[in-house]
């Protein structure tokens, strides 16, 4: 068993794991404690527990948590919290661009990595940032425009 | 909407009946640390659906708790539940909170499909609402010393018009049951001073999804909990011939490995130990090759034994119409296999103790589900108890039962709790799929261009008489179980149009290559795909404008409103011949798809837009119209989210999904083997809601979906002059049309 501590929204961790090759996602989920980073696929095709690592958006389902030693690991939850939203978050409120909401935290940290180096993204651009990011329930419109509300509120 | 009032953690405790009632902690983060000790008795609560305590609480504080049998599957209906029980009973939006799909605490409604939630559910909470006000207003009138038709409500207050005085419902009900029954003609509140209802009001759950405070049922834990992940079997139906788990058990924090027959899993102390071990685990199975060849799957529909006939529409006489008839038309249609395609695969966690069960699922059928595992594992059903907690939408009767049945099944051998997981292929492999659908039409126009004649047949698998799907635990471990129920998938092949000789037939077929189970708008899609069609079809060889065609045949005035509405929407210009156009490789087009949901509800028409790429055969859907009367609207942003999902959705089955199998089993495993519609693909929507506060609510979960498939390919005939009879419309089948053209 190996103890190792990473950082997570800014805040030490410490997680547990025989396997150095566990994705980082059960470190996160189960360790950690956290809810926002999800189970979809296992396979990096559905976006749904992506997180940022030192700022660029990872599939937490593929990446060993070995890896994340010494690196920033950011999650939903530390973006905001329901009573102080990031703007992201505030905004996918206001468009209400959630049905079941299991993809959402995937599309939420896919759209912080797009605003990141494009304040000010056009629809085409949305789209083409958020290709790899699966919903079944059919919500892109009110994402592509929580994203856009998003970097208004952003600028 | 503030955030405090979602998650139903309030109060913890809500003592009715002079019994405490455990209330799960769903939305806080801290969810399992309610558990009850004695979580599957009875705990005193009436469920029954004719008391209004079946339904409703109202707490010493005034808080009000509503009862729900129907679930919010991302649907949004928790919300309109509230905002339902909130304005019937005069009670502030932020003062009602809704329980939802628990066995011991709410009413069984019905499953949660069918666009029936608000339609039913929502009204049986209605009614209870009416029922529990009436007594107020004449609890608070003895109270305050006036006469009944002195007082009135607001606010979750009784007032006396002439006294000046009031009294909180707190008061006059708090804790105490009402001990009434539901009055069906308690009289409901005049839509013209509704407040909340018709509002959009916004989702309670999307502040918590969007922080990731919200609990899903993949966060859900029980403390002491172990982890397991099944083993299915190679082929669908191989049987297990030897296990061998040297190797998992070398891995740190496995427990065991669970067989029964074909049943096979693993259980360790910690999730990644259970998904290695599953891995290593050397299982043999025998060879199993009783698929179908997929290449002639519509063969093999179209040969399998007939149960029986179903006349499921019989208007004049159809076989001496279509001789007659002037102009003779016929086609034949099919709709490929659909996976529900969950995002978040299926889990359930289960828990016995004195012998009894509690299990937690995102089952859409917490109810069902409790008989199906009582008959399985041979127990009383009142020792098992099953709560929902909401999983990722699964539009239809997904895994999220056979994940319930899998971690009873292991829990039950392992004496602990047991929490399982699907994985993707599992979940691709395993969930019940929409059954292959095969249509055949003959129609005939008379001299004047008037379609005299109607035949449609369908050819789908038979019903049992119990609405349900067998477990996969059950079959794999020879439990006692019932046969597989496809759904009502012969709905909707019935058609509005008064055409004056009409017969629609099911043929019900002995078998389907897998369980059939209800995918969105069962059977409804498939079938309205063929009749939309073949409605088009009919309109081009009499030479009359699609919509004025349909609107010939069409007596009822709210059609006719809905299409007016819809030819405004979407500037519908008459035509009497293709009016597509090209540019370059790109050839554009529209097409209409119209339905009223079973003939009884919902109406929705559409207009698509098309763009058709000749040379790679690609289709692209840029718009969709949507005009769509549901009656009276609770929600209109609500209702619209789900138009969209509707649309979308199901532009992504017409274009792309198609399931991959070989003669052994499931070969579309994944999102690259089953790919969806993504982002750039999707297209712009614009709805035009009709509301009618004056009638009754009808669903919306369903009925746009039913009418996407035929405005696509109605839309693609306009641009390229083909019709696209085969669902899903790929690359290849629309230049081998273009060819044969």
């Amino acid at each position: 068993m190996v103890k190792l501590t990473l950082t997570v929204n800014g805040k030490p961790a410490v997680v547990k794991f025989d396997d150095p090759q566990m994705p980082l996602l059960y470190a996160l989920r189960n360790d950690v404690g956290l809810h926002g980073p999800r189970f979809g696929c296992g396979l990096a095709q559905c976006g749904a527990c992506t997180v940022h690592i030192d700022g660029s958006p990872v599939r937490s389902c593929v990446y060993p948590v070995s890896k994340a030693a010494g690196r920033n690991v950011v999650t939903l939850e530390g973006l905001g919290k329901p009573g102080k939203p990031h703007p992201l978050q505030q905004a996918f409120i206001e468009e209400q661009a959630v049905q079941c909401g299991y993809c959402i935290n995937g599309m939420i940290m896919q759209a912080k990595a797009l605003l990141d180096r494009n304040r000010n993204p056009d629809e085409t651009q949305i789209r083409a940032a958020l290709k790899n990011n699966l919903c079944r329930c059919g919500t892109h419109l009110r994402i592509v425009r929580a994203i856009k509300r998003a970097s208004g509120m952003m600028a | 909407m503030t955030t405090s009032i979602h998650g139903v953690s309030r109060r913890d405790f809500l003592k009715t009946s002079g019994a405490l009632v455990v209330v799960f902690s769903l939305g806080d983060g801290r969810a399992g640390a309610a558990r009850s000790p004695h979580a599957a008795q009875n705990l005193g609560k009436t469920v029954a659906l004719d008391q209004v305590d079946g339904f409703l609480a109202i707490g010493s504080d005034g808080s009000v708790t509503v009862f729900s049998g129907k679930v919010d599957l991302g649907t949004g209906i928790r919300t309109a539940m509230t905002q339902i029980a909130a304005e019937e009973l005069s009670v502030p939006l932020e003062r009602v909170e809704v329980i939802q799909g628990d066995t011991a605490l709410t009413p069984d409604q019905g499953v949660t499909f069918g666009s029936l939630s608000i339609q039913v559910g929502g009204m049986q909470i209605r009614q209870a609402a009416a029922t529990a006000r009436e007594a107020l207003m004449t609890e608070g009138a003895k109270k305050l010393g006036v006469s009944r038709d002195e007082v009135t409500v607001r606010l979750g207050r009784v007032y006396s018009r002439t006294n000046g005085q009031d009294v909180s419902f707190g008061e006059l009900v708090g804790g105490r049951d009402f001990s009434l029954k539901v009055d069906t003609n308690a009289p409901l509140k005049d839509p013209a001073s509704y407040t909340i209802v018709g509002k959009s009001v916004s989702r309670l759950d999307i502040p918590d999804k969007v922080t990731g405070k919200f609990t899903y049922m993949q966060d859900f834990r029980v403390p002491g909990m172990l982890h397991a992940r099944v083993v299915r079997p190679t082929a669908l139906k191989s049987d297990l011939l030897a296990v061998d788990d040297t190797d998992a058990r070398k891995i740190p924090g496995f427990v065991a490995t669970v067989r029964k027959d074909n049943f096979l899993a693993v259980v360790a102390q910690n999730e990644w130990a259970a998904i290695r071990a599953s891995r290593a685990l050397k299982a043999t199975w025998s060879d199993w090759q009783g698929l179908p060849d997929q290449a002639s799957l519509w063969d093999y529909v179209r040969k399998t034994k007939i149960n029986k006939d179903e006349v499921l529409q019989n208007t004049g006489d159809s076989v001496e119409a279509l001789k007659t008839g002037a102009k003779k038309l016929a086609a034949t249609y099919d709709f490929a296999i659909h996976t529900h395609g969950s995002i978040g695969p299926s889990c359930a966690i289960a828990e016995f103790s004195d012998g009894k069960l509690t299990s937690w699922s995102a089952s859409q059928q917490t109810h069902l589900l409790r008989k199906q595992m009582a008959q399985m594992l041979r127990m009383k059903e009142q020792d098992v108890r099953c709560v929902y907690v909401e999983g990722a939408g699964c539009y239809g009767r997904n895994g999220h039962e056979d994940a319930a049945a899998d971690a009873a099944l292991i829990a039950r051998e392992i004496g602990k709790p047991v929490r399982v997981q699907w994985m993707r292929a599992d979940e691709h492999g395993w969930d019940p799929k929409g059954p292959p659908t095969l249509l055949d039409y003959r129609g005939a126009l008379d001299a004047g261009g008037n379609l005299v004649a109607w035949e449609s047949e369908v050819f789908i698998p038979d019903r049992p008489s119990q609405i349900q799907v067998t477990l996969v635990a059950a079959d794999l471990a020879q439990l006692p179980k019932e046969a597989a129920h496809p759904g009502n998938i012969h709905q909707a092949l019935a058609i509005q149009y008064g055409v004056p000789n009409i017969k629609a037939t099911a043929h019900w077929l002995a078998e389907t290559p897998f369980k059939p189970s209800w995918i969105r708008t069962p059977g409804r899609m498939q079938n309205t795909f063929g009749n939309e069609c073949f409605m088009d079809e009919c309109a081009a060889a009499a030479g009359v404008d699609p919509l004025e065609f349909r609107r010939r045949n069409l007596k009822d005035p709210r059609a006719a409103e809905l299409l007016d509405r819809l030819v405004k929407l979407a500037g519908w210009t008459p035509r009497t011949q293709r009016s597509g156009a090209t540019s370059g490789d790109i050839a554009r087009g529209r097409g209409l798809s119209y339905i009223k949901y079973e003939l009884v509800r919902t109406y929705v028409g559409v207009v698509a837009d098309v763009e058709v790429n000749r040379k790679t055969g690609v289709v692209r859907v840029k718009r969709f119209y949507v005009a769509h009367d549901c009656g009276q609207i609770i929600n209109p942003d609500g209702l619209k989210n789900q138009i969209e999902g509707n649309v979308i959705q199901t532009v992504s089955r017409t274009l792309i999904e198609n399931l991959k199998f070989s003669r052994s089993t499931v070969t579309s495993l994944d999102w690259a083997s089953y790919p969806i519609l993504t982002f750039p693909d999707v297209p712009e929507i614009v709805i035009d809601l009709i509301d009618r506060p004056r009638e009754r609510p009808w669903g919306a979960g369903e009925p746009t979906a039913a009418v996407v498939p035929s405005a696509i390919a109605n839309a693609v005939y306009d641009a390229l002059g083909v019709r696209l009879r085969s669902v899903p419309f790929t690359p290849d089948k629309v230049l081998a049309a273009l060819k044969t053209a």
